[in-house]
């Protein structure tokens, strides 16, 4: 187990460098000179050696090679640079907005599983009936309706029908009042979770059904245990594994941040710092966010392989065994 | 269910299966896909072509924000553009952008993937690394990133999608290359002397497409959601040229006033894409017999 875990870490890094690499490019690419990038129109007002200071001043006068690394040092210290705009060090706006989209990503998993999981495993044990078809056909809509179509039409629901509006701008921390907290994200949280839901009891129907033709299962009831003890203690032990693995992506995609979603209730997350960061052309920003919401995905992607092969049986670490 | 006689009498003398689309059509999903996405690619060819009810750029001062009538099918915008032609037009950006941007994705990440799979080795090892950089990306930021670079528009935006589904591509590519090359059938092909880029191409490929053809149906439903989340963003499709994503962001600060917006836009966006979502299930049940008995 050890020796597949540093495996799997040593693997791993080469990745974290390619995406470094990757997303430090792809903002030199962007044209225009990186100053009035920063500066915005006021760059216009720069004389001549006020521009070459700057560029000495933030390394840019340096070959490419030279700058990658000394920007890869800084934000390996934490150092992710300066956003002019906001006039606050990137790495504190990004620790600032994240918890929004952490508690929303887990509150949209949460709805996700309490509608999923039930349907999924009624679906399958009810293989065909009725109930069976409700589920599918929920399911494929859930799939085809996006996050932000769902978002939108949740909003105008509420406002034009209810005469409620969720939030207009005036976000609350959960510790300062957490009764108006959940009232702010359970809409989104559901608006991004529905389309979960329907992953999760697609997968919890599939592998419930696989799992219930299994020879164990049926030994289980040979034995004369009572059906529900077989569903829900020897069957969907063994069905669950490859819903948490999709648990474990999806909570990837989410801390990731609902670009739109956040954008659409006016939520203060990682996903509308970085739309408002490329609206404004603040590469620093843009640089940061990006990396930060790399490293989290593929951190993330790691944790999940490893709960998934430790959670199996069938799976061995050792190549050997 | 018993078969039709002529169905029976041409799977005897063929010897085959019947075609592809006929085992589709007679799968649920599959069928009403099909019928969902014929009527899109109608509608959207109708708009390319300039045959839609009135130009969709054209204004009506007049008739700004009217409901659905017999004069504007559908209703009129702020500016009194017909919605219906502004749908039509939109469906056919949305419709080209998905299709361009999955036909290079799919082109470009199916021959990365069964090269490095038949290739094997250290060429393996240095494509499917640079796939992983791109799979450490969540899909909506990779496509944001790609724009920053290249700017907003319909052609950046095919671009930016076709780079998020290209290592996807190659991945459900090299998967079967990598038992196909050890099979009989290659060896022989080896042995006859035949080059090994026309095994690659004639004999492992065609062997490798069943997944990639789902594959494809799939890519092309989140590819439309993909697009029409950018065009949302106000950074796909830029106006005064509709879009899907664009008319529905437009439509919320006049939802109150013309729900009809709001609502016909989503309803293309939902049915666009579970047109592609169900053909896609379709496929899979036609294409891959596992999955079919579980269904």
């Amino acid at each position: 187990m050890l020796r597949y875990l540093v495996n799997r870490i040593i693997a791993f890094i080469p990745t974290l460098l390619g995406v470094s690499i990757l997303v430090f490019l792809a903002i030199r690419m962007v044209p225009g000179d990186q100053i009035t990038a920063m500066l915005g129109t006021e760059a216009g007002m720069l004389t001549q050696a006020q521009r070459a200071a700057l560029e000495e001043y933030f390394g840019l006068d340096k070959p490419i090679v030279e700058q990658y690394f000394s920007w890869l040092g800084n934000a390996l210290r934490g150092n992710l640079g300066y956003s002019v705009r906001h006039g606050e060090e990137v790495t504190k706006l990004i620790l600032n907005h994240f918890p929004v989209t952490l508690e929303l990503a887990f509150l949209s998993v949460a709805i996700a599983l309490i509608i999923g999981l039930p349907i999924g495993i009624m679906a399958a044990i009810r293989h065909n009936s009725l109930l069976d078809l409700f589920g599918r056909i929920i399911s494929m809509l859930g799939l085809s309706v996006p996050n932000f179509l769902l978002g939108t039409l949740i909003i105008y629901v509420l406002s034009v029908v209810f005469g409620i509006l969720p939030n207009s701008g005036n976000y609350v921390d959960f510790h300062e009042d957490p009764v108006l907290n959940l009232q702010q994200l359970i809409f989104p949280a559901f608006a991004m979770g529905f389309s979960f839901a329907a992953s999760v009891m697609r997968m919890t129907r599939s592998s419930m059904l696989e799992v219930l033709g299994d020879d164990y299962v049926r030994t289980a009831r040979a034995k004369g245990l009572r059906e529900r003890s077989v569903v829900l203690v020897h069957a969907l032990r063994n069905a669950l594994i490859p819903v948490v693995t999709l648990i474990g992506v999806e909570i990837g995609y989410l801390l990731g941040g609902a670009f739109i979603v956040e954008q659409i209730f006016s939520l203060p997350g990682i996903g509308r710092l970085a739309v408002g960061a490329i609206s404004q052309r603040n590469y620093a920003l843009i640089q940061g966010v990006t990396l930060f919401v790399a490293l989290n995905f593929v951190v993330i992607n790691l944790v999940v392989d490893v709960i998934y092969a430790a959670i199996d049986p069938r799976i061995s670490y050792d190549r050997k065994a | 269910m018993i078969a039709k006689p002529e169905a029976i009498t041409t799977e005897l003398r063929t010897g085959r299966r019947p075609a592809l689309w006929r085992r589709l059509i007679a799968n649920r999903s599959g069928a009403v896909g099909l019928v969902l996405i014929s009527l899109f690619v109608l509608t959207g060819l109708l708009g390319i072509l300039g045959l839609t009810p009135y130009p969709p750029l054209e204004q009506h001062p007049r008739d700004r924000l009217t409901g659905p009538s017999a004069t504007y099918l559908l209703g009129t915008d702020l500016f009194g553009r017909d919605l219906a032609s502004r749908l039509m037009r939109g469906g056919a950006n949305s419709l080209q952008v998905a299709a361009f941007s999955v036909l290079l994705a799919s082109t470009v990440g199916t021959l990365l993937g069964i090269v490095a799979g038949y290739i094997g080795g250290q060429v393996d090892n240095v494509i499917m690394r640079v796939m992983d950089i791109f799979f450490a990306f969540p899909t909506l930021l990779l496509a944001l990133l790609v724009v920053v670079v290249l700017g907003p528009g319909l052609q950046n935006t095919v671009f930016a999608i076709a780079v998020v589904y290209t290592p996807i591509f190659a991945r459900v590519a090299r998967g079967p290359v990598l038992s196909l090359k050890e099979m009989d059938f290659v060896t022989a092909a080896r042995c006859l002397g035949i080059s090994e880029r026309r095994i690659l191409f004639r004999h492992v490929l065609p062997n490798t497409m069943a997944p990639l053809i789902v594959q494809v149906s799939l890519a092309l439903s989140w590819s439309l959601i993909t697009e029409a989340g950018l065009s949302f963003l106000g950074l796909g499709t830029q106006p005064p040229e509709p879009s899907w994503g664009l008319m529905l962001s437009e439509s919320r600060s006049l939802a109150e006033t013309a729900p009809w917006l709001m609502l016909f836009p989503g309803l293309a966006i939902m049915l666009g894409v579970l047109g592609f979502n169900l053909l896609g299930d379709g496929l899979r049940d036609v294409l891959d017999p596992r999955t079919a008995t579980r269904q």
